[in-house]
């Protein structure tokens, strides 16, 4: 469904996606991830016809972007990052507007769009200004304009950010529901997002693919060590980190100096981070030994590699074996 | 076709609520009322528009750009000209939709213009063709001085850089004659060409309206010249393929 050969594309002197290839089959829910500036958007801006490769070659549905954008672009729902919207016109005007833009007759868009308003639960809403919509609101009307002409490839650039985080529950579903019809591109710099809704993740930094796997196989991968969290009552920072230091899987115990936790110490709560192997059990020793020691358990809890830290071993990894 | 109808029917929408639309037709029929009363009310004037028509024409060269300006520097504020072009829609399917509904919306304000004639006929005895071609001028001339208001609002993605430029550009067409007096040979000739009209004759009291030099000159004293009307298509067509070619410029950016 869609075909990315050796796409490059610069901007001036500035590479911002390198030499990009990928095959993604039609009903395949593929999220990219990567910092800002990785090349998420520029990829997606090529998909979409939006701006043509520097080199090499993208086609939806079999047609190249390039030589046969008009009938690539059929096939295409877009969301940008910005949702942009045209906020003087009301939701139902926009949506009808936009279907027409689409190819959409008359009939057609008369009976999809109650469907759609249905989809993305913007009932109450349908005759209100765009402009004066919430941002999560507009980010419903933006995933509905890209729906509205059912296009077998949807693209979706950060469709979460900048929402509040019952909205981010609530569009993560939306898009999950989505992903059963279409064809589904999806954007973020958010892993457990991109696990959450995507068979297949492309990681993507500074420019390159550096990993394209299943969610499970990449945690995998990048469980090559696990850090937990622990906030412990009733005994004095140097006893606890030498107890835990003994234990079979850590690698290595230090205090937790956020200045968050100073309020704890204040009131005798010790915070530390353990760095541990990710075999199997080491959580699970480090809150045995506090309760066979008789303190008290505050807080225990495994902490997710920050982003940072994935690309960097996702690109240590690529260029240890490379 | 049907994208071009599509986008020029949803923009004549916005203008018709949008207060630009608005602001920008009361103007215009305030300050041609003004002239065409002034140009009629001495004692044994000359029964006909042309105080209106060199009201008209003079401000175009504002009026026409607030008109457009709002067009493509919006779409690109906003950046829906993104989703503009990542849809199925070419970019002169764009250009000439969004012409269309600046046209409308000006070929609606000269309508309500007609008063003039009705009030002339019922008072005095106008020679109808000039009038007549008069108003036919004044909708050549509307479309190239839209035309290149366009191409301004396709500059830039602030509405106000685009309205001083495309009357920058209005006003330098419309005083190239100013350049052509200091020209001599070809060089005079093709500069004066390129004049798109002039009435500054609207503000002397004494030839009141007469509309002197020009491609707009013959349309006002009754004469329909091919030279004229080809000049004023050309121009139209030109600045909107400079609009299109913008437009497509922007995906290499």
């Amino acid at each position: 469904m869609i075909r990315l050969e050796h796409m490059s594309k610069s901007y001036g002197d500035y590479p911002a996606v390198i030499d990009v290839s990928a095959h993604i089959q039609q009903g395949e829910v593929v999220g990219f991830l990567g910092p800002n500036g990785a090349g998420k958007t520029t990829t997606m801006r090529v998909l979409t016809g939006f701006t043509p490769p520097t080199e090499g070659s993208a086609a939806i549905a079999g047609y190249d972007v390039v030589s046969h954008s008009l009938d690539a672009r059929r096939h295409i729902g877009y969301l940008p990052e910005s949702v942009p919207l045209y906020l003087d016109m009301t939701v139902m005007d926009y949506l009808r507007y936009m279907g027409q833009l689409r190819g959409m007759n008359r009939k057609w868009i008369d009976e999809r769009l109650p469907v759609i308003i249905e989809i993305v639960r913007l009932g109450e809403y349908q005759n209100a200004l765009v402009g004066k919509l919430s941002k999560g609101y507009r980010q419903r009307v933006g995933i509905a304009q890209a729906i509205i002409h059912e296009p077998d490839v949807l693209i979706l650039d950060e469709p979460t950010i900048g929402i509040d985080p019952i909205q981010v529950v609530e569009t993560r579903s939306l898009i999950s529901e989505l992903g059963g019809e279409h064809t589904l591109i999806l954007s973020s710099h958010i892993l457990p997002e991109i696990s959450a809704i995507c068979r297949r993740v492309l990681v993507i930094h500074e420019g390159r693919i550096v990993a394209d796997d299943d969610p499970e196989n990449l945690s995998d991968r990048l469980q090559s060590a696990e850090r937990i969290e622990v906030s412990l009552r009733g005994t004095q920072p140097g006893e606890a980190i030498a107890a835990i230091r003994e234990l079979r899987h850590v690698v290595d115990v230090r205090r937790d100096n956020r200045p968050v936790q100073e309020r704890m110490a204040e009131q005798g709560v010790v915070a530390l981070v353990v760095d541990a192997r990710p075999e199997e059990g080491a959580t699970e020793d480090v809150a045995r030994t506090i309760v066979d020691s008789g303190w008290g358990l505050v807080n225990l809890h495994p902490l997710p590699m920050t982003l940072e830290e994935i690309f960097l071993q996702l690109t240590t990894e690529e260029e240890a074996s490379a | 076709m049907r994208n071009i109808q599509t986008i020029a029917w949803k923009e004549v929408k916005t203008y018709f609520a949008s207060p630009m639309a608005y602001v920008v037709a009361a103007s215009f029929l305030a300050i041609t009322g003004f002239f065409f009363v002034a140009s009629v009310s001495d004692p044994f004037s000359e029964a006909s528009i042309r105080g209106y028509i060199a009201g008209a024409i003079f401000f175009m060269v504002f009026l026409s750009p607030a008109l457009t300006m709002r067009l493509l520097a919006e779409e690109q504020k906003l950046g829906t000209l993104e989703l503009l072009m990542t849809s199925p829609v070419r970019e002169w399917e764009i250009v000439i939709g969004k012409f269309i509904a600046a046209f409308v919306m000006l070929a609606l304000m000269v309508a309500g213009t007609f008063y003039f004639v009705v009030v002339l006929s019922w008072y005095g005895d106008p020679d109808i063709g000039p009038i007549l071609t008069g108003y036919l001028g004044v909708l050549l001339y509307g479309s190239a001085t839209l035309a290149i208001g366009l191409m301004a609002s396709a500059l830039s993605s602030n509405q106000l850089v685009s309205l001083v430029v495309g009357a920058g550009l209005l006003t330098a067409l419309t005083v190239s004659n100013f350049v052509a007096d200091r020209l001599t040979g070809t060089a005079e000739e093709i500069v004066s060409n390129f004049q798109l009209g002039s009435s500054f004759s609207v503000f002397d009291t004494s030839s009141f309206g007469v509309v002197e030099g020009g491609h707009f000159a013959d349309f006002a004293r009754g004469i329909i010249s091919v030279t004229d009307i080809a000049y004023y298509i050309s121009i139209t067509a030109v600045f909107l393929f400079i609009t299109v070619v913008l437009l497509e410029s922007r995906r290499w950016r």
